[in-house]
């Protein structure tokens, strides 16, 4: 059976709440919270992301500033970026590839990430980003 | 389980670069560390520790330190901070940057892989890192650096990628700085007024190992 898979294309702008049950490659921009709980998401090497992001898996090559949590696996490809915390079991970061932030990878037995986002809570980047000034360094909190 | 059962072999898992004739051609250099296995020792007395990551990401550390050691990594790459202020013309403002570059609570941090970066920072600056990184390392935490002791001589940085807790590969990249000076030992630990040298090796490869712990 063929796989379901969405395509956001380059010219697409979004801002505000995704929520999918299917796999989703994103090479247009969006700006909010996505949630495929149960499905892959690829931001595609056109992709540029503002978003708190939760999803069974995410494969970066484009942009993504904010938080990204994974059930499963977040891997982050030569030239992809991510400027955010990362929680997920498994996280693979390619060299070339540029990431600042923080990584958590809960141990087996722990809590399973992605399955309670909790949007109304600020995360850590979003503190961060109101506390920047416009010319200032972007920075990322514990 | 013991420290050497959480540590897996690392020299044959599968890396992110390109294997072959080409990538065998330019293979990075192995050196041996002495401080290491003792820096991940103090790490793995803790549960979930977390860790302070100074240099550009290396996935396979990530990995290492998060899946075998089970730590929360922050990477905050001062190398590419150092760069941006060298790109800018505007080094003067480094010291004053870095004194406001980890928002990171006090006392929160079990170890800091602070690698090679004082030596590319000038005294005002250095001094200003190293205050904060005392600042925010918990009490009985862990500070590894390395300070060359040959001349500076090139530009580059160098990531370090963990082979196992007593090698490590030195894979050198372009740098918009080089060296500042070489730091006698009591110029290092003058920098770290709130740290006790806990372990110190001078290996061949002219680099100084230092394992610093910040007393209870």
């Amino acid at each position: 059976m063929e796989k379901d898979i969405v395509n956001i294309g380059k010219s697409v702008v979004i801002k505000g709440e995704l929520n999918g049950s299917e796999d989703l490659t994103i090479e247009g921009h969006v700006e909010g919270t996505i949630q495929l709980r149960d499905h892959v998401l690829t931001i595609g090497p056109n992709g540029r992301i503002k978003a708190q992001v939760f999803a069974k898996s995410v494969i970066v090559l484009g942009e993504v500033t904010g938080n990204v949590t994974a059930s499963d696996k977040v891997d982050i490809r030569d030239n992809g970026s991510v400027d955010g915390d990362i929680i997920a079991p498994r996280v693979a970061i390619a060299e070339g590839a540029h990431f600042r932030g923080s990584v958590d990878m809960q141990r087996k037995g722990g809590p399973v990430p992605g399955s309670k986002p909790q949007p109304a809570a600020q995360s850590s980047q979003q503190q961060q980003q109101q506390q920047q000034s416009a010319n200032a360094p972007q920075r990322v909190g514990a | 389980m013991g420290l050497l059962d959480r540590l897996a072999p690392r020299k044959n898992e599968p890396d992110a670069r390109p294997h072959g004739a080409a990538a065998d051609a330019v293979e990075d250099p192995v050196f041996a560390t002495k401080a290491l296995r003792k820096f991940l020792s103090c790490l793995t007395s803790r549960e979930s520790p977390v860790l302070l990551d100074l240099g550009p990401v290396v996935g396979s550390n990530v990995s290492f330190f998060g899946e075998q050691l089970g730590c929360k990594i922050f990477v905050e790459d001062i190398y590419a901070d150092i760069d941006r202020h060298v790109r800018n013309n505007k080094l003067e403002d480094l010291p004053a940057f870095l004194k406001k570059r980890l928002a990171i609570a006090d006392g929160s941090v079990d170890g800091i892989l602070c690698w090679d970066v004082i030596d590319y920072l000038d005294r005002p600056a250095a001094q200003e890192l190293a205050a904060e990184l005392t600042r925010v390392l918990r009490p009985d935490g862990a500070l590894l650096g390395f300070f060359g002791t040959a001349a500076p001589r090139d530009t580059r940085y160098t990531k370090f990628i963990i082979v196992d807790e007593v090698n490590l590969k030195h894979r050198s990249y372009p740098a918009l700085r080089g060296r500042q000076a070489i730091l006698l030992n009591r110029d290092i630990i003058r920098l770290f007024p709130g740290l006790r040298v806990s372990d110190s090796f001078l290996l061949q490869n002219n680099l100084r190992e230092i394992l610093f712990r910040k007393p209870s």
